[in-house]
């Protein structure tokens, strides 16, 4: 535990000791805001909550969070640091999640950072106030999800544009899986349970349904097991192929 | 003591290290010798647990570096080939996080951070990120990040690549002082520091241990083991010096240097010629600026084995 703690400090302060974490920050403000406010037509709709905020979230996340996590692995086997990492008494699981959870403590810190819009709502009318936690909440399962999935994606390349092109596309079917256009591509071969199964795999719909109000059970697990399952992954794809 | 048992290393269609066996004992300090390409650094990597090996068995303290991979990491300082570390950290958070992840609790830990920064210079470096660093200073955090915890055995690939003469001699001495407890294998192929700090030189080649003996015997191996080298006053002389050694019985070859105005004079097999050079210039009266005896060219040494 000792050193998931000192790895997630070192990533962290990784993330500020380059312009990366203020230019992820700022660009996430400025586009969260601006599709809530033009796309998502925050005011004409005249009600008090922040559906047209959370509601873009997931496609916000499919770019900035593979930008994000492209680095975390591939930039090791680049530099040759990973030689430096796996060599010190430390167990791959352990820097695994130390990287993961600070990747993930960062993407909390810049949602935080969204608290205006909280507080805008606030003022103009009386939201349900439980409804905008689960999302938040929602919203940061929703990034943790993203970062398991990328995380995986720069383990197993040394190159980071591999690594982010590789996370975009593991997200975005992850994310659509319950849509035709994922769908469609199984149906009429493969049987019903299986198109059943990887329906339910869908991040969009559990992540909609936690954003309608409902925190279900299910849908935290969900994530959970998704998380773990990449995390996981990623350990594997790190023990197996640590030099090449 | 490290010991490796047939260790092998094989990628699809290339064998990098082929049944490499040997033990090192504390106070030795091994050296590896060869070419580029010849599996020093994946021999190193072996050891230290990077590279998993195709068959064989190593381990460090009694430690498999497989099945007990935790166990022989702790016993073990390493400087990776090419020192990598994390260029956007400062030389002190670095070393700092080093030494937590080694476990050393707060007063052992300040006292060992002010002996590497002290001993490796790095005093006026600490602010400083890595990468703005040169590459001599590169090199010195990656062995202050391999010594802070003191480890009985120390793994160094390469350790004075990149350094200025003075940082070389610097190392050096700071290898020799540790080298009383420790077990110390380096990789280099810098020839001259095999004989600086080594007991011991293993030359591999082509993935296979070609020589493993004291650097002393190696160089008796030369063809130049107890040749005699003289450089007189002036060149006149030359031709009429190199006949008359040559003509001796226990010479096997003469070989000339016009510039210098020096001869080597290599012996047969074990003979001892330098009694009957000295003997010769006398009564020949030739003007010498310089006489010596050779112990024998690792170099050639080295040239002849691994070519």
């Amino acid at each position: 535990m000792r050193n998931v703690v000192l790895i997630l400090r070192r990533e962290f302060a990784s993330y500020f000791a380059t312009p990366l974490a203020y230019v992820f920050i700022l660009i996430f403000l400025v586009l969260a805001n601006a599709f809530t406010f033009y796309v998502g037509d925050f005011y004409q709709r005249g009600q008090a909550d922040l559906r047209p905020f959370f509601m873009f979230h997931p496609w916000l996340y499919l770019f900035l969070i593979p930008a994000l996590t492209m680095k975390l692995w591939a930039e090791e086997r680049k530099s040759g640091s990973i030689e430096l990492l796996m060599t010190l008494p430390v167990k791959v699981w352990e820097a695994v999640v130390g990287k993961f959870l600070a990747a993930w403590l960062f993407t909390a810190i810049a949602l935080a950072l969204t608290f205006p819009i909280w507080i805008t709502v606030n003022y103009l009318g009386s939201p349900d106030n439980g409804v905008i936690f689960a999302s938040y909440l929602g919203s940061l399962l929703l990034a943790g999800g993203f970062l398991a999935i990328g995380s995986c994606m720069s383990a197993l390349t040394r190159n980071q544009v591999v690594a982010f092109i590789l996370g975009v596309v593991a997200c975005f079917v992850l994310l659509l899986a319950g849509y035709p256009l994922v769908l469609d591509a199984f149906q009429g071969w493969a049987p019903e349970t299986l198109i059943n199964a990887i329906a339910s795999l869908s991040l969009l719909t559990h992540f909609q349904s936690i954003t309608r109000g409902v925190l279900e059970a299910r849908d935290v697990v969900y994530f959970v097991l998704l998380i773990g399952f990449f995390l996981f992954t990623t350990a594997v794809a790190i023990d197996l192929r640590k030099a090449d | 003591m490290i010991k490796t048992e047939h260790l092998c290393k094989r990628y699809q269609a290339l064998t990098a290290v082929e049944d490499v066996s040997f033990e090192v004992h504390p106070g030795e300090v091994l050296g590896f010798l060869g070419p580029n390409g010849a599996g020093k650094t994946t021999t190193m990597r072996m050891l230290a647990g990077f590279v998993t090996p195709t068959s064989g068995r190593a381990s460090i303290c009694g430690h498999d570096v497989e099945s007990a991979a935790l166990a022989a990491r702790q016993s073990l300082g390493y400087l990776p080939e090419g020192a990598p570390s994390y260029g956007e950290m400062r030389v002190s958070a670095f070393l700092d996080f080093i030494a937590e992840l080694r476990r050393l609790d707060r007063a052992r830990k300040r006292a060992r951070l002010d002996y590497v920064i002290e001993r490796l210079q790095l005093a006026s470096v600490l602010e400083q990120t890595i990468e703005t660093l040169s590459k001599g200073f590169r090199r010195r955090v990656g062995l202050a990040q391999a010594i802070v915890h003191d480890p009985p055995v120390l793994i160094l690939d390469e350790p004075t690549d990149g350094l200025d003469p003075n940082q070389k001699h610097e190392v050096r001495a700071l290898i020799n002082e540790m080298a009383r407890e420790k077990i110390i294998v380096i990789s280099t192929h810098i020839l001259e520091e095999v004989d600086a700090v080594c007991t011991r030189a293993i030359i591999i080649a082509r993935g296979r241990v070609v020589a493993d003996d004291t650097p002393i015997q190696l160089a008796a191996r030369s063809r130049y083991h107890n040749a005699v080298s003289l450089q007189l006053e002036s060149r006149e002389k030359l031709e009429a010096a190199r006949a008359a050694v040559a003509a001796l019985p226990q010479v096997a070859a003469v070989e000339v240097s016009e510039r210098e105005a020096r001869l080597t004079a290599l012996p047969r097999a074990g003979a001892q010629i330098l009694p009957d050079i000295s003997e010769l210039a006398r009564r020949q009266g030739l003007q010498l600026k310089e006489l010596h005896l050779e112990s024998g060219r690792l170099d050639e040494v080295f040239r002849t084995i691994t070519a």
